[in-house]
């Protein structure tokens, strides 16, 4: 017992002295009131400082053509954006913009509100920068060089036509961009600050409120099972249940639904899992075509051939283009085998 | 006989089977004898699941359960304890079609199955914008730098020995409710108002720290808070907010942060819509001006009717929603309820809930549940006797500014219905004769 307690004081003053000898080496002239951390070097900084704003801090040296940046977007980009900026799978990047908004500032589709772009969206051509660099292509964020996301950020303002299409943009002119939606923004609005006037203010009256209950929206039938089954989303316990909302399930035709045959033993890893879990349905569906071909017109093309699972496996793994359209499908290198297989298996079964 | 309680008069739903679990009906289905004596005890054979449920179900009295019977599983047989698998329904879930990958993609709490103000960590909404990153504790690092005297690096290690402060603070999504802007677009609570939870925060305030570093007292206007996920997602915070009662925080509900909340460390701006609440903390900058980020300039801003945006529209006003009874429910009977619910405002704390069962002719103030915390979710309960009759529920909160929470209409009349966000109307369920709850919107 004292002798635990004693290796316990010896171990405590031992990092004590440890933490003395940290916190001296941190404290500058003007130390800190704890003493805590080590003082960051030009070096790491510049590493990790990234942000850049549209009043020109932190921008970054370099230059990019947007004929380059048609390659890059190609390449990397149009999987998901579509080859034009006109795919909504995500923020769609192109589109809703006019020759009038560049000269006013405001992008006059907005005020209809049906298109919403990052060419009628956006204030500053820095902000659209600052996010490619940062966090684009999605899968392989920061993987661009300065000067390549001066070249996409320059092509996706000539998919606007805000620049024409052998446009050069730099560090030198990125700040002289004028974009069609420059005064699009307002920050005159109580949501702001705690202390904001709010514009929207409730009433208080307690009897005799209003005089008629209209409802004006509902849930229409067909989207009450839209949700799964509601039966199964609230606890079977207490003074409510769920409802059973299956009765409601779109093209259920009576008929009760007949439970899916138990995988075997389920070898290898759930193809839904896998879907999910890379990304695939960000470009692929089961049925219909998105940015890539149906898992059902794949699992078709194929069913014949001999080594058509061998083949699947090859081409999700490193990708491809030219067989269903001129999109390139990007390499997948963190798929493992076993679920490249999962997936092959599945599709090459209907995809059901 | 007890079981004569499931068949009196009033009663309005014969229980259907599908009220019971699987295993419950299985269980009756196995026991002829209970079978028998529960059919002979509702008197009516087949009139009640629930009389089955309650007198029939192997191991209700006179019968002695299992459970009774036997010697359980020791101390420690879980590590760390799950729910009950009879809790299996209370999941986060995602609303289909709403995203196209579940990596930039929204989860939503099942505020329909919660008690109290605290929201489990495990069923806490999940917002990200590049997946969830595993990050390592031993190399994670938060940076402060910019407009300070003395940039820091800081390890987990050396964060967790500064004071530390606890709050109990709500995190709302500032697209909540933002699926219902133009009509009813979903059937429950956890679609309609499930990005929201409130958990107690352990961390140190920001404040703290940017005294640490020596920041810029006269052009330190905004800080930059960035996470070290795949989006680096960044969001611009005002000093005067950073310095109020902005956190670092490290700790929720007792344990270290989840990763689905951001561990090791996320900011936490009370108040603000959670995009603000940075998680996977990487990096705080000390600026002049704000930043105009993605997430401050194509999202996280709010559509006017003129065409013109809200930019920095940042604090969650004050709202409530009823979640029990809620839409999708059905309620069993008629009778007494407790109807209960939560309000909450980014502005401080609630001062008032109001409760309407007839669509807002007339309201009623429900009791709040003490103590009532600034920028914390508040339960409130009103007792409510439902005579069978259809009725139209809302809540309506006040904050302590004597800001009241809106109409739906009164929201559009002045922001239109493409906003996306901070939709803070008064949620309207509809209760029908059959019991069954449904989401509507009211004139």
């Amino acid at each position: 017992m004292s002798s635990s307690r004693k290796a316990r004081w010896a171990a405590a003053g031992g990092a004590l002295l440890i933490v003395a000898a940290t916190a001296a080496l941190a404290q500058t002239a003007d130390g800190g009131r704890f003493g805590l951390g080590r003082i960051a070097t030009p070096q790491e900084i510049a590493g990790w400082d990234i942000d850049v704003r549209p009043d020109g801090h932190g921008v970054k040296k370099g230059r990019g053509n947007a004929r380059r940046g048609q390659e890059i977007y190609d390449a990397q980009c149009a999987s998901c954006h579509g080859t034009f900026g006109e795919s909504n799978n995500y923020m769609v990047i192109a589109g809703g913009v006019s020759k009038e908004d560049l000269k006013t500032g405001r992008a006059a589709s907005l005020k209809a509100g049906e298109v919403r772009t990052v060419g009628n969206k956006l204030n500053y051509a820095t902000t659209l920068w600052d996010y490619i660099h940062r966090a684009m292509p999605w899968t392989n964020p920061q993987s661009l060089s300065v000067d390549d996301v001066y070249a996409v950020t320059a092509y996706v303002l000539h998919l606007n036509e805000i620049v024409p299409e052998d446009f050069e943009l730099s560090d030198e002119n990125i700040l002289k961009v004028q974009m069609p939606n420059r005064y699009g923004f307002t920050t005159d609005h109580g949501m702001r600050s705690v202390s904001g006037k709010p514009d929207v203010q409730g009433s208080l009256c307690m009897k005799d409120c209003v005089k008629e209950v209209r409802i004006t929206s509902e849930l229409p039938e067909h989207a009450r099972n839209a949700h799964g089954n509601l039966a199964e989303q609230v606890r079977p316990l207490g003074p409510m249940r769920g409802i059973d909302t299956s009765r409601y399930e779109v093209g259920k035709a009576g008929a009760v639904k007949v439970a899916a045959a138990a995988p075997a033993a389920a070898a290898g890893p759930n193809p839904q899992d896998v879907l999910k879990a890379r990304a695939c349905t960000a470009c692929h569906a089961v049925a219909n075509k998105v940015v890539g071909p149906s898992y059902q017109e794949v699992g078709a093309k194929y069913a014949s051939r001999a080594d058509a699972a061998a083949y699947l496996v090859e081409k999700m793994k490193s990708g491809g283009v030219g067989v269903w359209g001129q999109i390139p499908m990007p390499a997948q290198p963190a798929l493992t085998d076993a679920e490249a297989q999962a997936l092959a298996k599945w599709i090459l079964g209907g995809a059901k | 006989m007890k079981n004569h309680k499931a068949i009196v008069p009033g009663r309005i739903i014969p229980a259907p089977e599908n009220h019971l679990t699987a295993e419950a009906v299985a269980a009756v289905r196995r026991s002829r004898r209970g079978f028998m004596r529960a059919a002979a005890g509702a008197a009516v054979a087949g009139v009640s699941g629930a009389a089955l449920a309650s007198g029939a179900v192997k191991g209700g009295p006179p019968d002695i359960p299992p459970w009774t019977r036997a010697l359980g599983p020791g101390v420690a047989t879980n590590g760390y304890g799950m729910p009950s698998k009879f809790e299996a329904n209370v999941q986060r879930r995602e609303s289909p079609g709403l995203t196209r990958t579940s990596q930039s993609s929204v989860s939503f709490t099942p505020l329909q199955n919660l008690f109290g103000i605290i929201t489990p960590s495990g069923v806490h909404f999940e917002r990200h914008h590049s997946g969830m990153p595993e990050v390592d504790p031993s190399q994670h690092r938060l940076m402060i730098h910019g407009l300070v005297r003395r940039p820091l690096i800081l390890t987990m290690d050396e964060i967790l020995r500064f004071p530390s402060v606890s709050r109990i603070h709500f995190i709302e999504c500032g697209a909540n409710t933002g699926m219902e802007w133009g009509n009813v677009a979903v059937p429950t609570v956890q679609y309609t108002h499930g990005m929201l939870a409130c958990s107690e925060f352990t961390g140190v305030l920001l404040s703290t720290l940017l005294d640490e570093v020596g920041y810029d007292k006269k052009n330190g206007k905004f800080i930059l808070a960035e996470g070290a996920d795949g989006s680096a997602l960044t969001r611009t915070v005002p000093m005067e907010m950073a310095l109020n009662d902005v956190m670092v925080v490290y700790g929720q509900n007792g344990e270290m942060l989840r990763p689905e909340n951001g561990y090791p460390l996320r900011l936490l701006v009370p108040g603000v819509q959670g995009v603000s609440s940075v998680k996977w903390l990487r990096r705080i900058e000390v600026g002049d001006k704000p930043w105009n980020t993605r997430e401050e300039s194509l999202h996280y801003i709010d559509l006017m009717p003129d065409g013109m945006h809200r930019q920095y529209s940042g604090v969650q006003e004050v709202k409530s929603v009823i979640t029990t009874p809620s839409g999708g429910q059905k309620l069993l009977d008629k009778g007494y309820y407790e109807i209960s619910g939560l309000a909450w405002s980014g502005r401080g704390k609630i001062r008032r809930v109001d409760v309407s069962t007839d669509g807002g002719r007339s309201w009623r103030t429900a009791r709040l549940q003490e103590p009532v915390l600034t920028k914390a979710l508040t339960r409130f309960r009103i007792d409510w006797n439902w005579d069978g009759s259809p009725a139209f529920l809302q809540s309506r909160a006040v904050d302590e500014t004597g800001h009241v929470q809106p109409t739906i209409s009164a929201l559009r009349a002045v922001r239109g219905t493409r906003s996306i966000y901070h939709n803070n109307a008064i949620q309207t369920w509809k209760v029908l004769p059959n019991g069954e709850v449904w989401n509507v919107q009211l004139a």
